[in-house]
């Protein structure tokens, strides 16, 4: 029962793609192409946010923890 | 005046603003709904409550809409390409080889749109029906094989289909009755018609028995009938004005009159959609200014405008038109093509609704193909107009004369509507129509859609936007045995592709429940609830002062 809910549900997601993209009025060939250009790129911004998102994350918690918390170290480094 | 919130108030030209507001929340299954009681800024001119509304376009859906516009034209140009470089079999009309160096016949937005767009969802237009279309029909199963480029009859026949879709407003189309057997004996007895003009042989008792009638009806001192409702403003516009007249026409006016006011060689300026600010502003400018160059006043001033508006079920309004046309002195034509019958309490069109004087409009045009089942149209006004369009005007003078049948069909069904045939079946049917449309105007609100219009306008155009969504409305609502009318480009803007229901006193209310069910249905599984209850009165909607100066002289 409850997988036959998640299967509607899932059929719903597609359905309302089709009808936003308007992919829903495409001929079958159309509909394939379009699908594997839509996929293509949804799987690339994936792959690239993940390749690249945690090392920008780093560098970034890297920048500000040098400017905030980075401040009191070196002065008293440059007491010594 | 009292509780007005949020929007703006410009000055305007009469005084007495009026304009109530009122927020309720209703707990009708949890819905928050926002009653407005907007009685127009000029609310002394008006008799009765005047609630029009346009809720806008949400952000979120117009960009969507577009994206969706940007897929269709994106894979329309790749197959314009596939077509030129011969890789798919091109189907549509194309240039013969020896003409392949003259100026291009199908290269222009409307061919292309019509070739890469409108065909993928052509099913959903101009479908077959077999049976008298009135409240229920038939239709012609049909498949298509090549996507939607041919069609094939399957030779079925879809039986009972609710028909939401016909101009039908009184429930006149019918194969039996009264309106049939006076229709099918004027046809023995004088047979189906002269094929002659007016002028000459064609005119017959029965036409000087119906413009009597027709005059009689709306009021007026004299009346003219024609065969052609197209042609009764396309041909009758240019006998009223020429060349040094100034016509002022609503931006949402029909092909036919818009067609005449071109013919007609007069100059012609558009105000904004029932805005009248922006009338009185080209009003006052056409008075100040006079004719580009020479700066001598314009000869007339010609007001044109519709009863209701077939594709925003919005009303004219029209005591403030009226105010406007005599504080200027200016002429106005009516156009009552969709509101003769299917408004007021006795089904006399729209100055009847507002409770006015028919003498205060110096045109009125109407049809007879919506309300009382036939076909043609009509100008009435005083006499001395009509004598003169009867000598100047192309359709009277060349057109053959109606046909005896179709006439004496009219003249029952408006002798039924004014309560001339001893029977209170047309009062009845009045109200019927009035009923039906505050119905289910009121549960498609309630239910969420976007509805544009007047509440009290038989045509009710539900807002689709996305253009998989306008076949997709059309197939489904199919599905379910309920015949629908959907619009797009080029009827409408293009973004705001809609589906029209046009009521009828036809109608019972169990169809209407019926029908109503299914589009709730539909209107879930095709995400169309767009509402959020914020409604904007058209009056209020900004107006940019800017944006008719393109107007060229």
């Amino acid at each position: 029962m409850d997988i036959k809910r998640v299967k509607d549900y899932i059929y719903w997601l597609y359905y309302q793609y089709l009808l936003i993209t308007c992919s829903y009025v495409l001929e079958p060939w159309e509909q394939s192409m379009f699908h594997t250009i839509t996929v293509t790129v949804v799987a690339m911004v994936v792959y690239t946010a993940y390749v690249f998102v945690p090392i920008h994350v780093r560098l970034a918690l890297e920048f500000f923890s040098q400017i905030f918390g980075g401040q009191p170290e070196s002065t008293v480094s440059i007491m010594n | 005046m009292k509780g007005r919130r949020g929007w703006a108030c410009a000055p305007r030209p009469l005084p007495e603003e009026e304009g109530s507001v009122s927020t309720t929340g209703l707990s009708r299954r949890g819905v928050f709904v926002l009653q407005i009681n907007h009685i127009v800024h000029n609310g002394g001119l008006y008799k009765r409550p005047f609630n029009e509304a346009f809720e806008e376009t949400p952000m979120l859906v117009a960009v969507l809409t577009y994206v969706g516009y940007g897929v269709l034209t994106l894979f329309g140009y790749l197959r314009d390409f596939m077509r030129q470089w011969k890789i798919e079999k091109c189907q549509n009309a194309t240039e013969r080889e020896e003409q392949k160096d003259f100026v291009p016949l199908y290269q222009d937005f409307e061919n292309f749109y019509n070739r890469n767009l409108y065909m993928r969802i052509r099913d959903s237009w101009n479908r077959p029906i077999c049976s008298v279309p009135g409240a229920k029909v038939d239709m012609m199963e049909r498949v298509s094989h090549d996507y939607n480029w041919t069609f094939t009859y399957t030779g079925r026949v879809i039986k009972d289909i609710i028909n939401m879709g016909s101009y039908n407003y009184l429930g006149f189309a019918q194969n039996a009755g009264t309106c049939q057997e006076a229709a099918a004996e004027v046809l023995s007895q004088y047979g189906a018609g002269v094929c002659s003009t007016r002028r000459e042989m064609g005119n017959l008792d029965k036409h000087e028995e119906l413009e009597k009638l027709v005059a009689r009806f709306l009021g007026v001192e004299s009346a003219m009938a024609y065969g052609m409702g197209f042609a009764t403003n396309s041909m009758n516009i240019p006998a009223l004005v020429g060349k040094g007249c100034l016509i002022l026409s609503d931006e949402l006016n029909h092909a036919s009159l818009v067609l005449g006011a071109r013919l007609s060689g007069a100059t012609i300026r558009i105000f904004k959609h029932n805005n009248m600010q922006s009338l009185e502003k080209l009003l006052k400018d056409a008075i100040v200014h006079g004719q580009p160059r020479t700066r001598r006043p314009w000869k007339k001033i010609l007001i044109l405008v519709e009863g209701i508006y077939s594709m925003e079920g919005s009303i004219v309004r029209l005591p403030e038109v009226i105010a406007l046309k005599k504080k200027y002195k200016s002429y106005l034509y009516l156009d009552e093509a969709h509101s003769i019958g299917a408004l007021g309490p006795n089904g006399r069109g729209v100055v009847d609704y507002f409770g006015l004087s028919p003498e205060d409009v110096d045109v009125m045009m109407g049809t007879f193909t919506k309300s009382f089942g036939a076909a043609g149209g009509y100008i009435g006004g005083k006499k001395e107009l009509i004598d003169y369009l009867r000598t100047h005007s192309h359709s009277a003078v060349y057109a053959t004369s109606m046909s005896p049948p179709v006439v004496e069909q009219i003249i029952t069904s408006m002798k039924c509507i004014m309560g001339e045939d001893g029977t209170s079946v047309g009062k009845a049917r009045v109200q019927q129509l009035a009923e039906n449309t505050r119905y289910f105007r009121r549960r498609l609100k309630e239910m969420g859609f976007i509805i544009y219009g007047n509440e009290d306008s038989p045509v009710v155009p539900l807002m689709l936007y996305m253009p998989a969504k306008i076949g997709a409305f059309g197939r489904e609502m199919l599905k379910r045995n309920i015949g629908v009318v959907v619009v797009g480009f080029p009827a409408t803007p293009i973004i705001e592709s809609r589906a029209r229901f046009c009521l009828s006193a036809a109608h019972t209310k169990e169809m209407l429940d019926t029908a109503l069910k299914e589009i709730n249905e539909v209107g879930d599984l095709l995400q169309l609830k767009y509402s959020r209850h914020r409604l904007v009165p058209l009056l209020d909607r900004p107006f940019d002062e800017t944006t008719y100066e393109e107007t060229e002289d």
